[in-house]
């Protein structure tokens, strides 16, 4: 091949580093609130360093070639970071795109015949859309992981068991429910009652939005276990819709204790107990 | 051969197990129990599993099956301080044990005998009626 690609590079990595530079700064939607330019140019400075360090003529068109390894982990390590810091995909495609263009346009002032420049263009091209590739792939990756914590976190936050009085808990239980966490409410639930001694346990599904006949599987599932450990399990807070899917569904429930609000579960807690609220009356003086 | 203890209470048998339970003892604890209550004439059982940390369905099953029996010899189980883990396991190997009563604690578990016996006390129209002599003779 008569152009040397990587001499050129190597000559003009200043070039480059502030071409892209200047193409990054010039997008309007730069988040200057998450990152520095000092900390962009650092970053960008390495990304540049490694990739001229890497690229020779026999790479150039592989992108696969183990050459790149180092590279790939500095885009990699940048994506997920972003990922994290919130940033979008556009930005973050921008991120890695304005670096081709730079490129491009550097090759374009150094080689002369437009067949070669043609040749050095398509290569480069491909180079770097599969750079962006692995860029969104890892991106995306670092998007998972967040729902995914958040999602545990969501299932930890969500099943509070609280004391409503002595020897009476109640767990509301808002969002859906799924094998996973069932087995959550169910373990926080019976771990309460063992720790507060009740002998009563108020489930209140008013948060849950449907009822299918897998739920209801699994709320009478809690019952029964609760009922194991000696323990008496309401379920409060059925809305007329969902009685109605109950029953259409053909789901059993009669052998579990429901209410319809809370309060009057409370009630009947208070009666089985032998509790009584009463209000106060003044003696008339 | 170890064996667990039955402890008579009164009315009351008292077993507390403290091991975790294999095959061999569960069958021989069953048998010894059964055998007790129409010895003694017992009208409740008080079963505490509060260290048992393991069961399996056949675990389950000798509990549930005790719980039947005593029925038969006209005596109430309680099972007391079952575990948040033994329960969850037992109802998801789907053994809800309908026999017996369940209770908190060992505290739980005799008022809630003494109440169940005295509840059949006043509905029992016969009260010479005693099981024990039908069955050990």
């Amino acid at each position: 091949m008569a152009i040397d690609i990587t001499k050129i590079f190597k000559k003009k990595q200043t070039e480059i580093l502030e071409r892209w530079m200047q193409n990054q700064l010039a997008d309007a939607g730069l988040r200057e609130d998450l990152m520095s330019n000092e900390d962009l140019r650092a970053e960008s400075e390495e990304l540049i360093t490694a990739l001229v360090k890497s690229l020779n003529d026999k790479n150039l068109s592989d992108a696969d070639s183990g050459d790149f390894d180092h590279v790939i982990e500095i885009l990699s390590g940048i994506s997920i970071s972003r990922a994290r810091q919130g940033y979008s995909p556009r930005e973050t495609g921008l991120f890695i795109m304005s670096l081709k263009q730079a490129l491009i346009e550097v090759v374009q002032d150094e080689i002369e015949g437009p067949k070669e420049l043609v040749e050095v263009t398509l290569k480069l091209n491909r180079l770097m859309d599969s750079f962006s590739i692995i860029t969104f792939e890892t991106f995306i990756k670092g998007r998972e992981e967040v729902i995914l914590r958040q999602t545990d976190e969501i299932s930890e936050i969500s099943t509070p068991v609280i004391r409503v009085w002595d020897g009476i808990i109640a767990l509301p239980i808002i969002g859906t429910l799924d094998s996973a966490r069932t087995q959550v409410v169910m373990e926080s639930l019976l771990t309460e009652i063992v720790e507060s001694e009740s002998s009563v346990a108020i489930l209140d599904i008013s948060g849950v939005p449907t009822v299918d006949s897998l739920v209801a599987q699994h709320l009478l599932k809690t019952v029964s276990a609760t009922r194991l450990m000696g323990a008496e399990c309401i379920i409060s807070g059925i809305r007329p819709e969902i009685a109605q899917t109950i029953v259409h569904l053909g789901i059993d429930l009669s052998g579990i204790v429901t209410k319809a609000t809370l309060a009057s579960a409370l009630q009947y807690a208070f009666r089985t107990l032998r509790l009584v609220v009463k209000k106060e009356v003044k003696a008339i003086s | 051969m170890d064996r667990i203890p039955i402890l008579k209470m009164g009315q009351f048998l008292l077993v507390t197990i403290q091991v975790d339970l294999y095959d061999r003892l569960a069958l021989d604890l069953e048998a010894d129990l059964v055998r007790m209550v129409s010895k003694t004439g017992a009208k409740g059982i008080l079963i505490d599993i509060s260290a048992v940390s393991i069961v399996d369905s056949f675990m389950g099953r000798i509990i549930g099956n005790i719980g039947v029996m005593s029925k038969l010899l006209d005596a109430e189980t309680v099972v007391v301080g079952m575990q948040p883990a033994v329960a969850i396991t037992l109802v998801e190997l789907g053994l809800p044990l309908k026999g017996v009563y369940t209770a908190l604690n060992v505290e739980k578990g005799m008022d809630l005998l003494k109440l169940k016996i005295q509840v059949t006390d006043e509905d029992e129209t016969d009260p010479e009626y005693d099981h024990s002599d039908d069955i050990s003779e």
